[in-house]
């Protein structure tokens, strides 16, 4: 049903690039938000995840020391002309806002292609990602739950970024993971599609229309010498959001300026 | 239509074909735009397509060294050679430094393909080295340089192009210019002794290039260094934009920034009817009001900027009345004067600034907090015959300013050799001064009865006049002109 009226609100525009997918085979569209309403994200599909990662329960800096608090403002995160932003910004204070924006409740599913066309900010201590959270954490603690990071990105590396699974015994900096490199382009210049092809026994990952990488049950018990499990036969949901310093990317230095921003086209998902 | 600058007489002929041919093509077949060869290699085993003399040294006249160049058979980051350059030591007889550039040995090349200069070094001390391409010692238009500092293994640099598009026909493929390693990390500009403990060293090059990476990000260019400049002057001022360059973001993530030629910018008046601000940077000030100077390459707006505000034309000493015959001018320019006149012989060491203003074909010296300043010109002159001295005055510091001027007299051996022979007096003109505004100060000469800062007792002789001295005890700042005697 939230499919379906989602489909239906969905306006074709044109888009400029030509994001042709050859290394996806899923093309039965189910959701796509597309942004073309300005203001507040689609409440009908967007929530938000606040603060420092308290309220969740998580030590500050959402476990992984992150220097920002994520908010609902419209400063932070808002629709206009076309696109989602998603801003991060520097408090006179020194701190950082920024935002983080999901599906939980209101647009999950198991198995799919999901693809969002994103460009990304740029600087050190600048951490965006596009990723999914299985749906059942609250009953199998992160990381039981499964976590398909299908982007991520440091803004001091701006041709590389990172596709990764975490699951039990692969969690955090354990996790399955493989670097993607642009040649004679960068993540902070243009659009690119970013996306992954998600099915029984097998995920893959994308960057526009190269295939990178390709998870397998096979893949994690080699990778954990058999200690890991498959956990991503359940229905996940979206996360969008751009954090501030922290464990993997670092503090912010004196060449990141601010504001920075991810800019997402659109998000869409196939079966 | 293209702005077409080449071969302007095969496109004048193509022109006039185009024209008679038909109206709805823009430009004919004939016309093709000249271009030149887009040769992206520079060094690679060999020099590619440069002049015979491959590398131009800077003059040696000025220290250039042009015995340390040279290619190198043992040492290559790939195939069989690699450039070799030995930076001399301090007090190398040949030149305590190497540097110069490599020119295209044609026409020049079409680099608006490329986004970058790239190559391969390595040093056998991290010294740091200019780089960069643009110069060809014929126009210089396209300079672009940067500082790099060199590691003890082969290590990939990247010098981004500001606008490639600039590039049609560039014959300067590369600069370099490298001195003495600073071991000791003492060195100081203001003092060449310091530079004499450092050493020679050697780098290497290699794979010399352009490159269209597409993995640089122009993060913005600046003017000025990027500061926001305001200044306050008058109709006639002049000022050339300069500090010009790019940051850059690069693919591994770093921060480049560039030094880059006026050729690259466009300049823009905010209001040309205040300040106008020709391609070349140089800013004229024409009215009253306020106008923004800015700058941009390509649609990159520039950081930095030059705030003019003007109340208009500067209004210049009134005119002296005296007849000529009847005057001994010091600094004038309604009358002969003394030559070799200098507004700052000598000066407090708390002194701000002296500088000489002309507008209108009017100029006065400036003098910005002094504490005390000596004028001085060419030998010394004999006032017994006049009765009074003259001097035009505007204040620019606060009311309250304190002023004293003084004659200073060398004595019958015509010589500043103090007071043996010298005697001096001081007449203190601060209650006359209004800030803003140009008061005419007439003083006898007998009326200069103050001891003088520099020991003079007052009432001076006035047959060896050498300086004019002014003190002021609180950093007076002040404007002057029409100094003589009557």
């Amino acid at each position: 049903m939230l499919a379906l009226t989602i489909i239906s609100s969905v306006v074709f525009v044109s888009c400029e690039a030509d994001e042709t997918q050859t290394v996806a085979t899923l093309s039965n569209l189910v959701m796509s938000d597309e942004f073309d309403i300005d203001g507040a994200p689609d409440p009908s599909l967007w929530t938000y995840d606040l603060g420092d990662g308290t309220q969740q329960g998580l030590p500050a800096g959402w476990g992984n020391n992150e220097l920002q608090i994520y908010t609902s403002n419209s400063e932070n995160v808002e629709v206009q002309n076309g696109l989602l932003v998603i801003t991060a910004r520097e408090n006179t204070a020194g701190g950082y806002t920024s935002a983080r924006i999901k599906t939980q409740g209101l647009f999950e599913q198991q198995y799919g292609r999901f693809e969002a066309r994103i460009r990304l900010p740029q600087g050190k201590g600048l951490w965006p990602a596009f990723w999914l959270l299985g749906n059942d954490c609250s009953q199998n603690p992160w990381p039981a739950c499964g976590e398909i990071d299908v982007m991520e990105y440091l803004g001091d590396q701006p041709t590389v970024v990172l596709g990764s699974v975490h699951g039990p015994n692969f969690s955090g900096a354990e996790s399955i993971s493989k670097e993607y490199q642009l040649t004679n382009d960068r993540f902070d210049t243009d659009f690119h599609v970013f996306g992954i092809e998600w099915s029984p026994g097998r995920i893959n990952y994308y960057v526009d229309d190269v295939l990178y990488q390709s998870i397998t049950p096979e893949t994690i018990a080699e990778e954990t010498n058999g200690a890991g499990t498959w956990v991503f036969d359940n229905a996940f949901y979206i996360i969008l959001n751009v954090a501030v310093g922290g464990n993997l990317p670092g503090s912010p230095d004196a060449n990141t300026t601010f504001p920075q921003r991810m800019l997402v086209d659109y998000i869409r998902v196939y079966n | 239509m293209k702005v077409l600058t080449y071969l302007k007489n095969t496109l004048l002929a193509g022109f006039a074909i185009a024209l008679t041919v038909s109206c709805e093509r823009d430009i004919s077949d004939e016309a093709i735009e000249a271009t030149f060869p887009n040769t992206p290699d520079i060094f690679i085993d060999a020099p590619v397509s440069l002049t015979d003399e491959f590398f131009i040294s800077f003059d040696p006249a000025v220290g250039a060294n042009t015995e340390g160049f040279g290619t190198d058979e043992n040492e290559a980051y790939a195939g069989s050679s690699s450039i070799r350059i030995d930076v001399p030591a301090p007090n190398d007889p040949d030149g305590n430094f190497i540097g110069g550039i490599f020119r295209d040995r044609g026409e020049g090349r079409d680099l608006t393909g490329y986004d970058a200069l790239t190559f391969w070094a390595k040093g056998s001390l991290t010294g740091t080295i200019q780089v960069g391409f643009g110069t060809d010692f014929l126009t210089d238009t396209y300079p672009v340089s940067t500082a790099i500092q060199l590691s003890s293994g082969w290590r990939k640099y990247v010098i981004p192009i500001p606008d490639p598009s600039r590039l049609v026909q560039e014959r300067g493929m590369f600069l370099f210019s490298a001195g003495s390693f600073d071991a000791l990390g003492n060195d100081n500009p203001a003092d060449a002794n310091s530079f004499s403990d450092n050493i020679g060293y050697t780098f290497w090059l290699d794979e010399l290039k352009f490159e269209n990476l597409g993995t640089t990000n122009l993060l913005y260019p600046f003017i000025l260094n990027g500061q926001d400049v305001e200044i306050d002057n008058f109709t006639g001022y002049t000022q050339t934009i300069d500090g010009l360059g790019a940051t850059f973001n690069l693919g591994n993530g770093q921060n480049i920034s560039v030094e880059a030629s006026r050729a690259y910018f466009d300049f823009t008046s905010s209001d040309n009817s205040v300040a106008t601000v020709s391609a070349t940077g140089d800013v004229n000030l024409i009215g009253a009001g306020t106008a923004t100077i800015t700058g941009s390459i390509g649609n990159a707006t520039a950081n930095g900027s030059l705030t003019l505000n003007s109340t208009g034309s500067f209004v210049n000493a009134p005119d002296p009345t005296q007849a000529q015959a009847d005057v001994i001018s010091i600094y004038s320019e309604s009358y002969p004067s003394v030559t070799g006149f200098n507004p700052g012989v000598f000066a407090g060491s708390n002194t701000q600034s002296i500088s000489v203003q002309t507008f209108e074909g009017n100029s006065h010296v400036n003098y910005e907090g002094i504490d005390f300043i000596g004028i001085g010109w060419d030998g010394t002159v004999n006032v017994t015959g006049e009765t009074m001295v003259h001097v035009d005055i505007q204040l620019t510091s606060g009311a309250g300013s304190a002023l004293v001027m003084e004659l200073i007299d060398f004595g019958p051996d015509d010589t500043d050799n103090g007071f043996g022979d010298g005697t001096a007096g001081g007449f203190n003109v601060s209650s006359q001064l209004m800030e803003g505004q140009w008061v005419g100060i007439d003083i006898p000469l007998s009326a200069f009865t103050l001891p003088t800062g520099g020991g003079g007792a007052g009432n001076p002789n006035l047959a060896n006049i050498g300086y004019i001295v002014f003190v002021s005890s609180n950093g007076a700042s002040f404007l002057v002109d029409n100094i003589y005697f009557y």
